[in-house]
């Protein structure tokens, strides 16, 4: 029977395995999983696995635009442990090298599959000379070169990086496995074992149609969490958010919820990118050589170097840790010395200067691709304000904070790392709450602290610097252990803790409310028994901008604030209870900014717990505002309790497994 | 810039309950109109939420009438320039107009397989299942970086 909006129908499923997102993490997963499930089967194991998606695969997730670059290829000639100990770096020197030593050692595998697939990647000939991806030159797994615009990035010609990795894991996975349109909106604790998941719910928005899966292990990779702080833009501009819109802390919420301990939720990015269209910037720097200036002609970087020297070792890396290239950026705004440029006029004069003819034809395009490719809106920008690079220069600005754990930023969950690499064991800092592990690894590789549910990309916390291609990877790994937690727990058998009854009725709460309500005023906007989410996201903004360190106060906050924020916070998730759905696109929006709420509350929670700076250039405590190698070089990490609605903020120890010394020899 | 539609170009996807932009927008934002009740054109798609649109183009590039482009943030951006694609099987094709009337043309490879022609497991072993402890995919395309051992310092 079909449902109607104020009585949906209500399907039941269960299935072995549910893959929640449908980005980079969970396409990866869903191409690594069928061959294992392939090989259990012949063992007498036989495992269901089903992926939902609240969009289409072939446009969803972060890359759903496309990609100029990919960020993380580690190539031959360098080490994992280079790779930890540049994301280290960059990170103020708290991330995981178990994680990150680990991925370090497959990503490449899966760059070398998107390749296969027909991704067309950028390579230099034997003359040094660089050709775009269709050229035919050998590819990487056979040697071929790529186009470094820095020591871990590579060119591409990404518009359809997208469409082509989420092909190949639709084929893997079959359509039959498949659920686009369906957004999942909670996770549901099994009704034996408070420290279990074994299933979630989700609506359709498509059709008036909620639907309750049971399982044994689910992978949440649902992407960071955008607009959780008003953004720079507030009208129609604030959908462009520079990591995508539909970001809504989804994986941190839901993990929280269902009892996962979080980690590092104090770390935020805030990029520095072209003012506005929020173009990349990274093909700029490392691929056409341009210099960041201030309004009288003067590298901030050069005139500010010895600010570098307040935060050893961090600042004085080859490449000083991101939130201080920041730092160096807002001292010159602060000090009345913006706008600030890329100076794009004299970089692509120098370049002219000592390319082949060709290269020079082609470096024009080049330079538009990069944006064609990965952010159409700053050539927007571009053409509105007539700017070409070659003839004028383009600000840049810091934007808004981001909540990622993919990119330049390391919040997330906490999960169980790799057993070789020499993690720890034991826990030394006191306070963790004893039902949770002791040390880095408890049996799967990417399971959280709740059995049974498992996350990837922007879902893992300390270890950042992932990117497209580290998801991938990474979905691949909590794959390969998912299979493996199935089949050891084969005899189990998921209950719910609540009634099927009473998720329906709370994820359709906006929806009766709008319907009880709608005609108590002429104007169904205001009206004084509900909210609607457009307000209720606002409000949000208002709240983390003002008082946890958003762009309104130059990222600065304090004690008394955050105190502030903490009480403003605390009734908005009381209001959140009444948000309004007029159609279910308004629902989606409902749940999503439920998610946000819960997202920013961790933020402020770590900001609050954590007695220092840790990240200048992406925030700064007023009140603290130092970094403490002494007492805060350590994670910080959080579990909510979802019947008192309160976290639980507490130390975990931090260890080198790589020896950081090297970067500053 | 937020995405319109054409009011003359669009067809509804000829009557199908689904159009292909509602398909793609990985937002939620595209909606087909059928009564016209929400915009005066009936059977027409159009952007519910132009300020929650990322310019991320996809419903741009998958319009079969090629009736969808951009207008640029109207709270950022001055008007009279645009930036429209055709999305072709290997390539794209980009054209862009300034405010001053500059034009400039780009094309650019956008894969090197045929769509629809991955063959997932093809040439690849099945998975070992007495690996499954170990590290690494069920199969390896010369990307397995095992790094120097002595680099680990806890081990």
């Amino acid at each position: 029977m079909a449902g109607e909006f104020g009585n949906p129908e209500v399907i039941e499923e269960e299935v072995d395995i549910l893959l929640i997102g449908g980005g980079m993490a969970c396409c990866g997963a869903g191409y690594e999983i069928m061959r294992w499930i392939e090989a259990a089967k012949k063992e007498g194991h036989d495992l269901t696995v089903k992926l939902v998606d609240k969009a289409a695969m072939d446009r969803s997730g972060a890359v759903a635009q496309g990609l100029s670059a990919i960020n993380t290829y580690i190539g031959p000639e360098q080490d994992p442990a280079d790779y930890a100990r540049m994301v280290s770096n960059d990170l103020m020197g708290i991330t995981r090298d178990d994680l990150t030593y680990d991925l370090g050692r497959v990503v490449d595998e899966s760059v070398h599959l998107f390749e296969e697939w027909g991704l067309p990647i950028w390579k230099t000939d034997e003359n040094g000379e660089r050709f775009d991806g269709s050229k035919g030159l050998p590819p990487l797994a056979e040697g071929g070169k790529p186009v470094r615009s820095g020591k871990w990035q590579i060119m591409i010609n990404g518009e359809s990086y997208k469409w082509i990795v989420a092909e190949a894991a639709k084929k893997a996975l079959g359509t039959e496995n498949i659920d686009e349109r369906i957004f999942i909106v909670k996770l549901v604790n099994d009704k034996n074992d408070s420290n279990r998941v074994a299933g979630a719910v989700g609506f359709s928005t498509r059709e008036n149609k909620v639907i309750v899966y049971k399982f044994k292990a689910c992978l949440l990779a649902a992407g960071g969490c955008v607009n959780l702080f008003r953004p720079r833009s507030v009208g129609e501009g604030q959908g462009r958010a520079w990591y995508p819109v539909w970001n809504a802390g989804s994986t941190y919420a839901m993990a929280a919820e269902a009892g996962a301990e979080l980690t590092l939720m104090e770390n935020r990015f805030v990029p520095a990118r072209f003012k506005d269209g929020y173009g990349p910037v990274g093909a700029w720097f490392l691929l056409f050589k341009a210099k960041a200036i201030n309004a009288f002609g003067e590298v901030y970087m050069d005139r500010n170097k010895e600010m570098l020297d307040d935060y050893p070792p961090y600042g004085q890396a080859a490449v000083p840790a991101s939130c201080l290239r920041n730092h160096l950026m807002l001292h010159e705004m602060k000090e009345g010395r913006g706008p600030i440029y890329m100076d794009t006029v004299t970089a692509l004069a120098n370049l002219r200067e000592t390319l082949s003819p060709r290269e020079v034809k082609h470096l024009e395009a080049e330079a538009w691709e990069d944006f064609l490719d990965m952010c159409v809106g700053q050539c927007g920008v571009w053409v509105g304000e007539n700017i070409e690079p070659e003839k004028k220069n383009s600000e840049l600005m810091p934007t808004e904070p981001y909540l990622l754990g993919s990119h330049s930023g390391c919040c997330g969950i906490w999960v169980s790392g790799p057993t070789d690499v020499g993690a720890p064991t034991d826990e030394a800092e006191p306070g963790v709450p004893d039902h949770l592990p002791k040390g880095w690894n408890w049996g799967y590789r990417s399971m959280t602290t709740v059995k049974g549910l498992f996350t990837a990309g922007d879902g893992v916390g300390a270890s950042g610097h992932k990117f497209s291609s580290g998801s991938h990877a990474e979905g691949r790994m909590a794959a390969k252990s998912m299979v493996k937690f199935c089949i050891d727990n084969k005899d189990w058998t998921p209950e719910l803790d609540t009634s099927v009854e009473d998720l329906v009725a709370e994820i359709y709460q906006p929806v009766k409310t709008y319907l009880e309500y709608k005609d108590y005023t002429t104007a169904i906007d205001v009206n004084p028994n509900y909210i609607t989410p457009r307000m209720l996201q606002f409000r949000l903004q208002k709240i983390m901008d003002e008082y946890v360190a958003g762009v309104a106060t130059y990222y600065t906050t304090n004690a008394t604030m955050l105190e502030v924020a903490e009480e403003k916070l605390a009734m908005l998730k009381e209001d959140a209870l009444k948000m309004r759905a007029k159609d279910l696109h308004e629902l989606l929006r409902a749940w999503e900014n439920y998610h946000r709420i819960l997202t920013a509350e961790a933020h402020m929670k770590h900001i609050q717990f954590r007695e220092e700076s840790r990240y200048p250039g992406f925030y700064y405590r007023a009140d603290k505002n130092f970094i403490d190698e002494d007492n805060w070089k350590c994670f910080v990490n959080s579990i909510y309790d979802k019947k008192t609605h309160t976290w639980t903020v507490f130390k975990r120890a931090h260890k080198d497994l790589v020896d950081k010394s090297k970067l500053f020899k | 810039m937020p995405t319109y539609v054409r009011t003359e170009k669009c067809d509804g996807c000829k009557g199908q309950d689904k159009t292909a932009c509602m398909y793609i927008c990985p937002h939620d934002l595209m909606k087909l109109d059928k009564d016209g009740t929400d915009t005066g054109h009936a059977m027409k798609a159009y952007n519910q939420e132009p300020e929650q649109c990322w310019e991320c183009y996809s419903c741009v590039k998958i319009c079969p009438q090629q009736a969808i482009e951009a207008r640029h943030y109207a709270d950022i951006v001055p008007l009279g320039g645009s930036v429209q694609p055709l999305r072709g099987t290997d390539s794209i094709m980009w054209t862009i107009k300034f405010r001053n009337g500059t034009m400039k043309r780009f094309k650019f490879p956008i894969r090197t397989t045929p769509e629809g022609s991955i063959d997932p497991y093809a040439g690849k072993p099945e998975a070992d299942l007495s690996k499954i402890d170990e590290p690494g995919f069920f199969v390896s395309c010369n990307g397995y970086r095992a790094g120097d051992p002595s680099e680990l310092i806890c081990k």
